[in-house]
């Protein structure tokens, strides 16, 4: 038999983390803003850029910050062949460790040459600034050689930076398991399709690549019915970001006639305030031509005007 | 077989608010490491090993903090666990401390969770969209409030039981100075009066986004002898259940992993009956309604009655079963740490050092938090005495 | 005086890309069911489950959560997770038993690496504030590491050749290796370099999988029946190392000398060592004090697969496997966690007559 493989679709993580610093991390940035480098002064006496909050030996706050120079050695380096989205530079690079002069211990940054011998270890390269720092560690964008440039001066000091904002964003290909692909396959055909777990019997919709009770594969197709009863619900009266959803609506748990577990959608067609825990309700789908692997063809549920189920035809299933 | 005796010899927690805009992540440890380990008498040279548990990592954008955390956590040299086990974390986190503790394998833990949601936001990054799937259940509220109106078709409840549970927390969190919200003019009729946002659940019954952080120290029986602690807080027991987040017919409104967790907890501790022996609960609810729910979880009440406890007042500081006396995950809520919150504040009442949120003469106390779809569940009983069983 | 705990299962699934869902539950529920077939057991046997795994690889919160259900997990179940390789959890779950709370465990590890791009979801785990916004990756660290080394003399690439031509060689038998064949250290040098001083063939390619294993006290109720051989733990010990990579003497790995110590690695005749890049295996070899009689990798170690938040647990069940063969007496697994070794465990094993 051949097999379709699994669905697959893109997922974006991505949101801009606002980082509140703390006092060491806090005047690290004000420096970077000034276009100044600060390191933290650990416990054996010694310079470390970036300042550490705490020291790595006595494990005490690092409190006492002495500028150093924007310029320094390569102590190690490393060639970034493939840049990934988001570091300092979007054609090859190298990372480096880079002891700045009045620092004993590195700082990690990008150094900006255009082939791999171009840096060496022992090498003397310069902070690259932004043209307007925000106080940031990107305020440096990068490194490189030092050539003859004078020395930067810092800038007057500023207000204090007190946080910063992290973009973080990735991207992943999403599958969805062998089970759940066929459901949602069936849905671009207009059909419900669960499966029976071969040991307890009981209909799952979407099937489960393992049955949560006995930890199998459910197997057997069983087409269930797009109509059901609402076992129980929520009044959804929240804003929230992203919401598509005018509010008040209502989200239910709907028991398909058929299946063994309810699954969660959105009512209408009736007004919030009557919906109940045992109204039936049918599938309301969206124009054929709408439809795709998402049980999102399904637009919503609305009454079917049958009377309500027999609370003990669903008490089981709260 | 070799089951060491284990105490809890410090607590610390840092002041709960919706941003400590004061601190970095690190900076928001340390203030309740800080704070636990001058409780305990000790430094980090005393400590051995260190257990973190938090939430999940998208709430700071960091992945697996702890590494970049080593040194405020002290722990460069020595073992670091990072647990991670949805709402329940900060639980199971110091149940896994406890175990370093009890093995034999340690003589003193440092366990320390915490969130600093003001990072981000809990709501986006639980609902992170699913490709095929349509959200409509809303964040957290969303997905607990249709089992709360389970709960109450089931038990017959009057519906301002939830009111009830968020004013009495509201108003124990005035006696706690590092609770988040300090609202005293909450009450029963404020809340019915708040905004019905998930209904049946209304704003006032839910629980805020807190930044916040809480440290223990375990200590073995051999390490309490040579301390100066006088009130080490015994661990009876400790418990974990857990089981999936949907089956068919799986009871979403009193789950059988709380109910079996207790069961083995309360033999554990030797506890027959928990109402009678318990002083004081502080127990995992972020919306009111679970205060009853839990109630008849845990085995306080019969199933369907854990709401008469609270309608006549017995879970109030003074009442037959006090429960979240330090204002309780209403009142705060950086979730990673909200589960060893429970299991701190318990351990501070049979310590004696609950301050105004003290019940009096509390030897017995039950830590308790529970995750997911309410199918993970952590929970400890703490004592002024060593176990005598 | 630590409870006898033994090593009575294994099982695995290595692949360069898993055609199925970030929680790998599909993946877990054959090899729990090979696990029953190995040890005769049954999920009523198991007194303790923990999992390692990471949301960031899955790109969402809770990804762990449905994995459970591969457990059967009604009724109800011990269980707690970690967000570390599962090598972690076997820890977990070993301390567990030496509470005398449980006699028994299930541990699982999986995650689906290929889903996102590794080498960047990696740059995640540096400092948030000062790193991370550079997008540090994982593969540049571990370069500057491997600089570190062989500038200092520590060692050289043709060290660093004969590793990945040994792995590469000895993987060719492994059904579960991604990476594999007779390879000759001229072979490896011959390839171009990469992310200079290294080449592709010196780190680990990119991989998926999940395993598992079943751990038991020596006086579970269930001992008598169990199928195959024991491979009995007789060091468990982990270390972590400061955050800050300008801290640390990249070219040394002290968290993995002191677990390694404190574990006691004196007699071990084989060692499967989880580094993901050549050089670190180099490291690793040196701060356990391996001599060159103790053989290193048989399975064809991290450098052939690479399965995130299980491999260290694979190192330990490689090692396992070959105590249980007869192959070897007294064996050393490490697993490692964080960028360029920052945290290290170290189990040793042995077998018994």
């Amino acid at each position: 038999m051949t097999e379709l493989g699994t669905l697959h679709a893109p997922l974006q993580v991505e949101f801009d983390y606002t980082r509140s610093l703390g006092p060491t991390l806090s005047g690290f940035m004000t420096g970077l803003k000034r276009r100044q480098i600060l390191g933290g002064v650990l416990s054996d006496g010694t310079v470390a850029v970036p300042p550490p909050e705490y020291d790595g030996t006595t494990f005490a706050p690092i409190t006492e910050l002495r500028p150093v120079a924007d310029v320094g050695v390569v102590q190690s380096w490393a060639w970034v062949p493939e840049p990934v989205a988001g570091q300092p530079l979007d054609k090859p690079f190298a990372f480096a460790q880079i002891v700045l002069d009045g620092a004993d211990k590195a700082l990690l940054h990008a150094v900006a040459v255009d082939s791999a011998a171009d840096i060496q270890t022992g090498m003397r390269v310069r902070a690259v600034w932004a043209d307007e720092p925000v106080g940031a560690i990107t305020d440096i964008r990068w490194f490189e050689a030092e050539g003859d440039s004078p020395a930067t001066t810092p800038g007057p000091e500023g207000d204090a930076i007190e946080g910063i904002i992290s973009p973080v964003k990735l991207a992943y290909d999403y599958a969805a398991s062998p089970e759940e692909s066929k459901f949602f396959r069936g849905l671009a055909d207009g059909k419900l399709i669960g499966q029976r777990c071969p040991v307890c019997e009981k209909v799952y919709v979407p099937p489960r690549g393992a049955c949560p009770v006995d930890g199998v594969p459910t197997t057997d197709e069983v087409e269930v019915a797009d109509h059901g009863t609402i076992t129980t619900f929520c009044i959804v009266n929240v804003p929230f970001t992203g919401q598509q959803i005018p509010i008040p609506y209502v989200s239910a748990y709907v028991l398909l006639d058929g299946a063994d577990i309810a699954f969660l959608h959105l009512i209408l067609g009736i007004d919030a305030a009557d919906v109940r825990m045992g109204l039936r309700v049918k599938a309301v789908w969206k124009p054929r031509d709408e439809w795709g692997t998402t049980i999102a063809n399904i637009s919503h549920f609305e009454p079917t005007g049958e009377p309500d189920a027999d609370y003990e035809t669903y008490k089981v299933h709260l | 077989m070799s089951h060491k005796l284990a105490a809890v010899i410090g607590v610390g927690q840092t002041h709960h608010r919706a941003k400590r805009g004061d601190v970095s992540m690190a900076g928001l440890l340390r203030e309740a490491i800080d704070r636990a380990m001058t409780d305990a008498q000790v430094t980090f040279n005393d400590i051995d090993a260190i257990v973190i548990g938090k939430a999940p990592d998208l709430f700071e954008g960091v992945m697996m903090p702890e590494l970049y955390l080593a040194e405020a956590l002290g722990a460069p040299g020595k073992p670091l666990l990072r647990v991670h086990t949805a709402g329940s974390v900060g639980g199971s986190t110091a149940i896994v401390a406890a175990s370093l503790v009890e093995a034999g394998i340690h003589e003193r833990v440092l366990t320390v969770a915490f969130e600093k949601q003001s990072e981000s936001n809990a709501m986006w990054a639980l609902s992170v969209p699913v490709p095929f799937i349509m959200p409509v259940h809303a964040g957290a509220g969303g997905y607990f409030a249709p089992h709360v109106r389970s709960y109450i078709r089931r038990s017959g409840a009057p519906t301002h039981i939830g009111a009830i549970v968020a004013a009495k927390d509201r108003q124990n969190a005035l006696k706690n100075p590092y609770a988040h919200l300090q609202n005293p003019d909450t009450t029963v009729e404020s809340v019915l009066a708040s905004q019905m946002l998930w209904d049946p659940i209304r704003y006032d019954e839910t629980c805020p986004s807190s930044d916040g952080a809480i440290a223990l120290v375990i200590a073995s029986e051999d390490a309490v002898a040579k301390s100066d602690i006088k009130n080490p807080a015994w661990i009876h027991g400790t418990q974990m259940r857990s089981e999936p987040t949907t089956a068919a017919e799986r009871d979403q409104v009193n789950p059988q992993a709380g109910r079996d967790a207790s069961a083995a907890l309360w033999k554990q501790a030797g506890i027959k009956s928990p109402i009678d022996e318990i002083d004081c609960a502080e127990i995992y609810v972020p919306f009111s309604w679970f205060e009853p729910m839990w109630l008849e979880n845990l085995g306080f009440a019969e199933p369907g009655d854990g709401w008469k406890l609270t309608e006549a007042g017995e879970t109030r500081i003074e009442g037959k079963i006090p429960v979240n006396m330090s204002g309780g995950v209403l009142s705060s809520n950086p979730i990673g740490a909200s589960g060893m919150l429970r299991f701190g504040e318990a351990a501070l009442q049979v310590m004696g050092e609950a301050g105004e949120h003290q019940v009096e003469g509390a030897k017995k106390a039950l830590g308790h938090a529970y995750g997911g779809g309410s199918q993970f569940f952590a929970m400890w009983v703490v004592g002024a005495d060593k176990p005598s069983h | 005086m630590t409870r006898d705990v033994a090593i009575v299962g294994f099982s695995q699934r290595q692949m360069k890309e898993f055609d199925g869902s970030p929680t790998c539950v599909e993946l877990l529920v054959p090899i729990f069911q090979e696990l029953w077939e190995q040890t005769g057991w049954t999920k009523t046997d198991i007194g303790f489950w923990c999992s390692g795994s990471s949301d960031y690889l899955a790109g969402r919160a809770f990804s762990f959560v449905s994995a459970v259900d591969a457990i059967g997990a009604l009724p109800p179940v011990m269980e707690s997770h970690v967000e570390m390789d599962a090598a972690w959890a076997l820890y977990e779950a070993w301390v567990k038993i030496q509470t005398g709370l449980v006699d028994s465990a299930l541990v699982y590890g999986f995650g689906k690496s290929s889903a996102g791009v590794l080498r960047r979801v990696l740059s995640l785990q540096m400092d948030p504030y000062t790193v991370t916004p550079l997008w540090a990756d994982a593969v540049s660290l571990a370069a500057i590491q491997a600089r570190a080394g062989l500038e200092s003399g520590a060692f050289d690439e043709s060290q660093m050749a004969d590793v990945v031509a040994r792995s590469m060689t000895d993987a060719a038998s492994n059904d579960s290796a991604i990476r594999k064949g007779a390879t000759t250290a001229d072979d490896v040098l011959a390839q171009p370099l990469y992310a200079d001083p290294l080449r592709r063939w010196d780190c680990a390619p990119v991989s998926d999988g999940a395993s598992a294993m079943i751990i038991t006290a020596a006086d579970a109720p269930g001992f008598d029946k169990l199928k195959g051989n024991k491979a009995w733990i007789t060091g468990f010990e982990h270390r972590v190392e400061p955050g800050a990579l300008n801290s640390r003497d990249l070219k040394v790995s002290e968290s993995t000398k002191s677990a390694g110590a404190a574990a006691g690695v004196d007699g071990v005749d084989l060692a499967e060592l989880h580094a993901p890049f050549s050089h670190q295996e180099l490291i690793l070899k040196d701060a356990l004090g391996l001599g060159d009689d103790v053989r290193i990798n048989p399975s064809g170690g991290a450098l052939t697969a690479n399965p995130m938040f299980t491999a260290g647990l694979n190192r330990i069940g490689e090692a396992a496997r070959q105590v249980w063969a007869g192959d070897s007496q007294r064996a050393l697994a490490h697993a490692t966690s964080g960028p360029a070794l920052q945290q290290n465990l170290v189990l040793t094993m042995e077998a018994r007559a």
